[in-house]
């Protein structure tokens, strides 16, 4: 089987189909860090000054503060003041409609498969478009706006609803919550806001598309979600990068409030660009998920991470208030060098809080993949339940998973269960589907798919048939 | 339709067949037996083209192509159908899922259009009464938690579906209950005309009550080492190998 192993194995090695960059002119400032850029970064997005005090404070706190090692990743050293910590497609002026926009700006999101333009409107899906440090353009505000709805860029916000984001911002991860999420705080330049009103429902899915363009630039950005009393949001994200030698840095923070008998789905599909064959480039992508339930509220996450060269991240749920549901749902697919380090943190302190983890790993080529979790009950929380299924599918024999749960339980009524398993795609199975005339390629891809079924179901439809092929692709005629 | 000639196949350095020579023409059925370990599975195996053995010698002519030289899934496409004697499970990927992509991989090796969801639903619908297969099974994963006896009628259902010159059906009677083994073995009786042609591999003559073979071969050490009608199986079932055995170690 050597023979066809390699056989194979070149076949996974389909080209990153978003590498390319948009010839754009980019206002940036130098590759430095320092508190004359953090000014410059505030006075740029005209923020107020109470703002800039806050990334001082941040920017002050991440100054001492220790890089973070305890993943299962080998990060090369990364040189914080040789990163471009903000950068613009450049703009003559505000836009007053779409008709403003660059069009080379607007043909990149055609290229992305993210039309702008009106669209949009069969697909229903409000898009937020951030490239590299600035929000480019929300659609269907207007629509939105009938039903009390804000959606914009986080900048506006800042400036335009300066009492919700002072209430919310900061207020679920806490610029002291960790390295990444101090210095996200300090230098963040842009990112999308969103304030469902009581009792509404969202009618249309809410879409922010990151992309970073320019080269040698970090993206910071911040999300803050705030689903009131009553309300309901699908909130989809998605991400690509050109394909460059240099590594970049993708430090983000999402914050999501979910306030009484209120619902939020937040769905991401991660494509950061990976890397090459020999590991060569790729995106750091260091992210701090948080979202905090309050009494009877839900929250779901569901991600499918097949991008970045490194990924750290760990979408988290606060029940904090009794009744509370926090899920989790999570397909991450490594292949060559790419490390995976994600999972999640369930943390029931209300009464009768529940919380449901499934995560599906995917390792391929030389790529390493871990799941990690962590299911706190606090001694307050009466009935707390838990539900955690980790599997991991291994193909070829130079790669690893890895799984790191932890259970900390302080509350004898609490029932916790955890269930893992480890599979290869057998030979016997590749033989089966061969025999029924289906190619080993298109073989692996079904299996890979039907492996990753639970999760790719909870995703909203148009997401969910992107997703399977990102699957196939990534993994194309790959087998142990 | 199968012409096989002096064919030997080998797992590592261990030699299974030894020889063999077996010829199959449309409309017929062939019925292979013979003891435990003598060699059938491996004959059905390396005709669908299993990487797992080594051919190290012989020809198999397939509908006049050199079957020997087509990949596992060409050989499908082309009219071969191997009944699986363990049917192996693949979790989340649903049967009609899995059936779909073979049905339209097959149709499209022969220059036909992929068949639409509609015509598809139609097709499978009316091949899962063929063997009674519940239909709610082709909505589950492929074999995942299904029964012996259903992983089995399930392997008929995809012949079925699959409609190939030539079926080999690898023990689909064992582990079958008397109910099922006649779902089964009418099934494949109702799938039969003169156009393909079906070998059945079995242990037992109870099959071949339904099944009726045009000839009976016993394999034994990787060789054929007696053929005869449908009343050899009969004679086998009395007298078991013995008596065939010992004349062929003299």
């Amino acid at each position: 089987m050597a023979e066809k192993d390699k056989d194979l194995i070149e076949k996974i090695d389909k080209e990153y189909e978003y590498g390319f960059t948009t010839d754009i002119e980019t206002e940036t400032i130098g590759r430095c860090l320092n508190e004359d850029v953090i000014r410059l970064i505030s006075a740029k997005k005209e923020e107020p000054e109470w703002m800039l005090e806050r990334r001082l404070k941040a920017f002050r706190h991440w100054q001492k503060m220790p890089l973070p090692t305890w993943a299962h990743l080998d990060i090369p050293e990364i040189d914080f003041q040789d990163i471009i910590y903000y950068a613009a497609p450049k703009q003559r002026k505000k836009l007053g409609s779409m008709d403003e926009v660059d069009p080379e700006l607007k043909r990149t999101f055609d290229k992305l498969g993210i039309p702008l333009e009106e669209q949009m409107a069969l697909a229903g899906v409000a898009v937020d478009a951030v490239m590299d440090s600035v929000s480019v353009k929300t659609t269907f505000r207007e629509t939105l706006a009938e039903k009390g709805i804000i959606f914009c860029s986080i900048s506006e916000a800042i400036r335009e609803y300066p009492d919700l984001v002072k209430k919310y911002l900061g207020s679920v991860v806490p610029y002291t919550d960790n390295f990444y999420a101090a210095l996200n705080a300090a230098v963040f330049s842009d990112g999308s806001f969103c304030y469902i009103p009581k009792g509404v429902r969202c009618p249309m899915e809410l879409s922010t598309y990151f992309r970073i363009n320019a080269e040698g630039t970090g993206q910071f950005e911040r999300t803050l979600l705030v689903a009131d009393e009553g309300s309901y949001v699908s909130y989809l994200e998605g991400c690509t990068a050109p394909q460059r030698d240099e590594n970049q840095l993708h430090a983000a923070v999402v914050e999501i409030v979910v306030e009484r008998d209120a619902e939020v789905k937040y769905s991401t599909v991660q494509n950061w660009y990976p890397g090459d064959k020999e590991g060569k480039g790729g995106i750091y992508n260091f992210v701090t998920k948080r979202g905090l339930c309050r009494q009877n509220a839900h929250l779901s996450w569901t991600q499918v991470e097949t991008g970045s060269a490194i990924t750290w991240k760990y979408p988290s749920c606060v029940l904090l208030g009794d009744n509370s549901v926090g899920e989790f749902y999570s397909v991450a697919m490594t292949n060559n060098f790419q490390q995976a380090d994600t999972g999640t943190k369930m943390i029931h302190i209300g009464r009768n809080t529940r919380s449901r983890i499934v995560s599906k790993g995917i390792s391929a080529g030389k790529s390493q993949n871990a799941y990690r979790g962590l299911v706190r009950v606090a001694k307050g929380a009466d009935n707390a339940r838990n539900y955690s299924q980790c599997d991991s599918l291994l193909i070829g024999d130079k790669c690893g998973a890895h799984t790191f749960p932890e259970i900390d339980s302080h509350n004898p009524t609490a029932v916790l269960e955890h269930e893992a398993t480890t599979s290869k795609i057998s030979e016997d199975q590749l033989f089966y589907c061969n025999q029924r005339g289906i190619s080993t390629e298109d073989a692996v891809g079904l299996i890979v798919n039907g492996y990753a079924r639970e999760v790719l179901s909870k995703l909203p439809m148009e997401f969910a048939v992107e997703a399977q092929k990102l699957l196939a692709i990534s993994l194309e005629g790959s087998v142990g | 339709m199968l012409s096989i000639k002096n064919l030997h196949a080998s797992i590592g350095d261990k030699p299974i067949l030894r020889g063999i020579n077996l010829e199959v023409k449309a409309g017929e059925v062939h019925a292979i037996m013979g003891p435990n370990g003598s060699g059938k599975s491996t004959l059905a195996s390396v005709l669908a083209g299993n990487e797992k053995f080594t051919v190290t010698d012989g020809s198999v002519e397939f509908l006049g192509q050199n079957l020997m030289e087509l990949s596992i899934e060409d050989r499908a496409r082309l009219g071969l159908f191997l009944g699986f004697q363990y049917p192996v499970e693949i979790p989340g990927v649903t049967m009609a899922n899995f059936m779909k992509m073979a049905v339209n991989e097959q149709r499209k090796y022969r220059g036909e259009e992929p068949l639409s969801a509609g015509q598809f639903l139609k097709l499978m619908k009316q091949k899962s009464a063929v063997v009674e297969l519940d239909s709610k099974l082709t909505s589950r994963a492929v074999n995942e938690g299904f029964s012996g006896g259903e992983k089995k009628k399930n392997e008929i259902f995809q012949m079925a579906m699959l409609e190939p010159k030539l079926a080999i059906l690898d023990e689909t009677d064992s582990g079958l209950d008397i109910d099922a083994l006649r779902v089964v073995a009418t099934g494949v009786t109702k799938l039969h005309t003169e156009e393909n042609a079906t070998v059945v591999i079995t242990h037992y003559q109870r099959l071949l009550d339904y099944i009726v073979p045009d000839f009976v071969h016993v394999l034994y050490k990787g060789q054929i080492i007696y053929s005869g009608d449908k009343t050899l199986a009969l004679k086998l079932e009395k007298e078991g190998y013995d008596w065939l055995i010992n004349d062929y170690k003299e």
